[in-house]
């Protein structure tokens, strides 16, 4: 009876935005008389931080501070459509949406400073809170001058549209070819266990992940979704399961009781590395990251149980129940480790073996 | 490189220390003039056929203001295949599902009205094992067969290349067979609605799911109502992980709020509903076969996967096509034949959930790439480095891969967690062009 370590790793892969396609989402920018900024975005906020990416990227795009940007909750009379906050697809896509609808509304920006700077607006720039002719930077309007000479003598919206989602993929029926996967993001995982052959318990060690997401527009917003993935993972790994004596009913979990989630306890120290291999398509290069960093930690979870004491846990998760099972099984007893399914009947098919 | 002001920062999240400081209201948090409570009668079997639903002794109760069955819905059916109802009709496909709600003064009145509702069921059996329901003399869980179509097949098939040609080439054939569980996404916040039928016949939905847009449809359709009379005000959200994709308490307090002149209705699920009732991530099995050479490449893949996808079809369609899209991997196999079938059992309804279907293909493809590994005594992270992706490969569906980065992200991972990986691995580059 002992104590014993192993390393496991995994690689993963995962698609920004609806498989298929056909997922809309849409923006409205407008400015206020004071220079304020409402953006207008259908896109739910999980969580994950959407709202404060679109109010970074709308700062950015218009040149103002971003304590000046408003990004509304969702109410259907005024925001346009979003999809829906799934399949990792709002800072691409609302993202994207952000970028058009920043670009329009800057153009009225720059066509009201224009007329009040006497230039063409292809001369000018937006920078510091203001809008600055390109070769005489001496020449200059505080944006909140513009917004209120655009609404008060010009009578002018200033306001930008945007929308943005993949088209509806073709798909072959018979071989599935065509494009309903976008824009990739990738990640790998490193963990280490240490497994207790007397109990069968598992205790995770470490978790050391990188993961490509394209440009991180926000760093800190892209680790806490690491962090939330790696505890999501681990719990997927090592203890969620809801038909303990799957596929009957019997002891269905009712409440945290008799359904273990990962606690703080349970979650290793954490280390991430941001990869960026930005994409084509992605606002600034960003690619979908919000899934993808709870699927690697499971595989290198039971990779490294398999270092640790060579048996191959394949019925997820590993519970203390399952690694003794498959250590005594190891040992020679008449045991199933795990879930064993029955010779599968394959209908309609001509798949040989 | 453009310089950029903002974008790239780390920036705390802008309504962050409003959550953690309960300064937020969340939908739960609402109080409304004349608010009615709602609960709802659940099936306490998983399989049965329903033949009468008598609901007058809890109309009786005094401070019960509406109670509705399938007989108050205007359009009982909803979802991708249009087969999940809003309240049971004629039969009960799992434990927990929905028959009667209740509207009433306060949630231990609507208590006492649920436990007056006599619904007379007659038990059948529960098919619970998605094998058995693949067969042909199974027990039917909808009446129209057990399996979700895809365009005619009861499978998603991917195929590129010959597998077949690729299996009598390859010096080694390795099987390997993988279950998932099924899971609770477990937000925070359970799941909830206050809701509002207006004097002009508006019904207003305080919404807590993931798609309002999504959502505004299909309680439009379920009201049959034009989506503007469908008022949705949503966007904070404790918790969602998919759980919140799927109407769960909107359409049920949508169509009480029908019923109760004005009065809003207001529905917070308990841990325990969550927990019995909710969507839920399937339990998925699968079958892998890989044709693999003595140096360590994939050059044939078979994958059959078999999602247990519950009561009602919901998104399984959704979720097995794209785990068939991704299922082989992020590794460049030529030739791949996947089969991804979803299968219809007598358990709460599986839906979206962090991962979509690809949470399930990773663990199987890192699993069974790990047992090639060990069975060719290969290092874990050359057989990886060996067959990853670079930008220009095909994907499963022959589409050109570009801004490949799994190569970097093992990199990566190794030099931070201190692995010394050997020079040729760290030479490697997704964009580096592959050798014809």
């Amino acid at each position: 009876m002992a104590k014993k370590r192993g390393v496991g790793i995994s690689a993963v892969w995962y698609p920004t935005g609806m498989s298929g396609g056909g997922d809309p989402s849409q923006a409205i920018i407008k400015m206020q008389p004071d220079g304020s900024v409402d953006v207008l975005i259908g896109t739910v906020d999980i969580g994950q931080g959407v709202r404060t990416v679109v109010r970074q990227i709308a700062a950015e795009e218009l040149g103002v501070p971003i304590e000046r940007v408003s990004v509304t909750v969702v109410d259907t009379d005024s925001s346009p459509l979003d999809t829906g906050t799934f399949a990792s697809r709002a800072t691409h896509q609302t993202g994207n949406a952000v970028l058009q609808a920043a670009a329009e509304a800057r153009q009225v920006l720059l066509e009201v400073g224009a007329q009040q700077l006497g230039v063409e607006p292809e001369a000018l720039v937006l920078e510091n809170d203001t809008v600055v002719v390109k070769d005489h930077p001496e020449q200059a309007i505080p944006i909140p001058d513009v917004a209120s000479h655009a609404t008060w003598a010009e009578r002018r919206l200033i306001a930008g549209r945007g929308a943005f989602g993949w088209a509806v993929a073709k798909v072959d029926s018979e071989t599935g070819q065509g494009e309903p996967l976008h824009t990739m993001a990738y990640g790998a995982t490193l963990a280490e266990v240490e497994v207790d052959t007397e109990t069968g318990e598992v205790k995770v060690l470490k978790l050391v992940s990188a993961y490509d997401c394209g440009k991180a527009i926000n760093r800190l917003l892209v680790e806490g979704q690491i962090d939330g993935g790696a505890a999501m993972g681990l719990g997927s790994a090592l203890m969620e399961e809801l038909h303990p004596y799957y596929p009957s009913l019997e002891h269905h979990p009712t409440g945290f009781f008799s359904y273990m989630l990962p606690t703080a306890k349970d979650v290793p120290p954490l280390e991430a590395v941001i990869v960026e291999m930005n994409s084509d398509t992605g606002p600034y290069g960003a690619k979908g990251i919000g899934e993808m960093t709870a699927n690697s930690q499971a595989p290198a979870i039971i990779n490294a149980i398999h270092d640790a004491i060579g048996v191959w846990i394949t019925d997820i998760p590993a519970t203390s129940e399952k690694v003794l099972r498959a250590i005594e099984a190891q040992a020679g007893e008449d045991i199933q480790p795990g879930y064993v399914p029955p010779e599968p009947y394959w209908p309609h098919e001509a798949i040989a073996g | 490189m453009t310089e950029h002001k903002y974008v790239g920062q780390r920036l705390p999240r802008y309504d962050g220390m409003q959550h953690v400081t309960g300064k937020t209201q969340f939908v739960g948090d609402m109080r409304m003039h004349g608010m009615l409570y709602v609960k709802a009668w659940r099936s306490p079997v998983a399989s049965a056929t329903i033949s009468r639903i008598d609901v007058s002794q809890a109309k009786a109760l005094p401070g019960v203001v509406a109670v509705i069955t399938h007989e108050q819905v205007p359009n009982n059916r909803y979802g991708f295949a249009g087969d999940f109802p809003v309240l049971a009709d004629t039969e009960i496909r799992y434990k927990g599902q929905e028959v009667a709600a209740v509207a009433a003064e306060t949630e231990e009145i609507a208590r006492q009205a649920v436990e007056l509702i006599k619904v007379d069921y007659k038990e059948r059996p529960a098919v619970l094992d998605p094998f058995e329901a693949m067969r042909p003399d199974s027990a039917k869980v909808s009446p129209t067969g057990n399996f979700v179509m895809f365009d005619g097949k009861p499978y998603r098939p991917v195929i590129r290349g010959d597998v077949e040609a690729a299996f009598a080439q390859a010096d080694h054939i390795i099987e390997g067979y993988f279950r998932t569980a099924a899971q609770e996404h477990c937000p925070i916040e359970t799941q909830t609605s206050v809701v509002q039928t207006d004097s002009m016949g508006r019904t207003h939905i305080h919404t807590v799911t993931q798609a309002v847009f999504f959502n505004q449809g299909t309680l439009a359709s379920i009201l049959k109502k034009p989506q503007s009379m469908v008022h949705m005000l949503g966007g904070i959200v404790g918790g969602g992980f998919g759980a919140k994709n799927d109407p769960h308490t909107d359409h049920i307090c949508a169509v009480l709020s029908l019923y109760t002149n004005g009065r809003p209705v207001r529905w917070i699920w308990t841990r325990e509903e969550e927990f019995v009732a909710s969507t839920q991530r399937g339990a998925t099995h699968m079958f892998f076969k890989d044709a693999v050479t003595n140096d360590g490449h994939i050059i044939g893949r078979q994958v059959r996967s078999v999602r247990d996808g519950g009561a009602y079809v919901l998104t399984n369609d959704y979720v097995a096509a794209k785990h068939a899209f991704a299922v082989s991997g992020p590794y460049n196999i030529p030739n791949i034949r996947t089969h991804a079938y979803a299968v219809l059992t007598n358990r709460r309804p599986t839906s979206s959930m962090r991962g979509f279907g690809i949470y399930q293909a990773s663990i199987g493809h890192e699993l069974q790439i790990e047992h090639i590994a060990k069975q060719l005594g290969m290092d874990s992270w050359r057989i990886r480095f060996l067959n990853a992706v670079h930008d220009g490969d095909l994907s499963a569906t022959q589409a050109v891969l570009k801004n490949c980065g799994l190569i970097e992200s093992l990199q990566q991972t190794a030099e931070r967690a201190g692995v010394k990986l050997d020079d040729e691995f760290l030479q490697l580059s997704s964009k580096a062009v592959r050798e014809a």
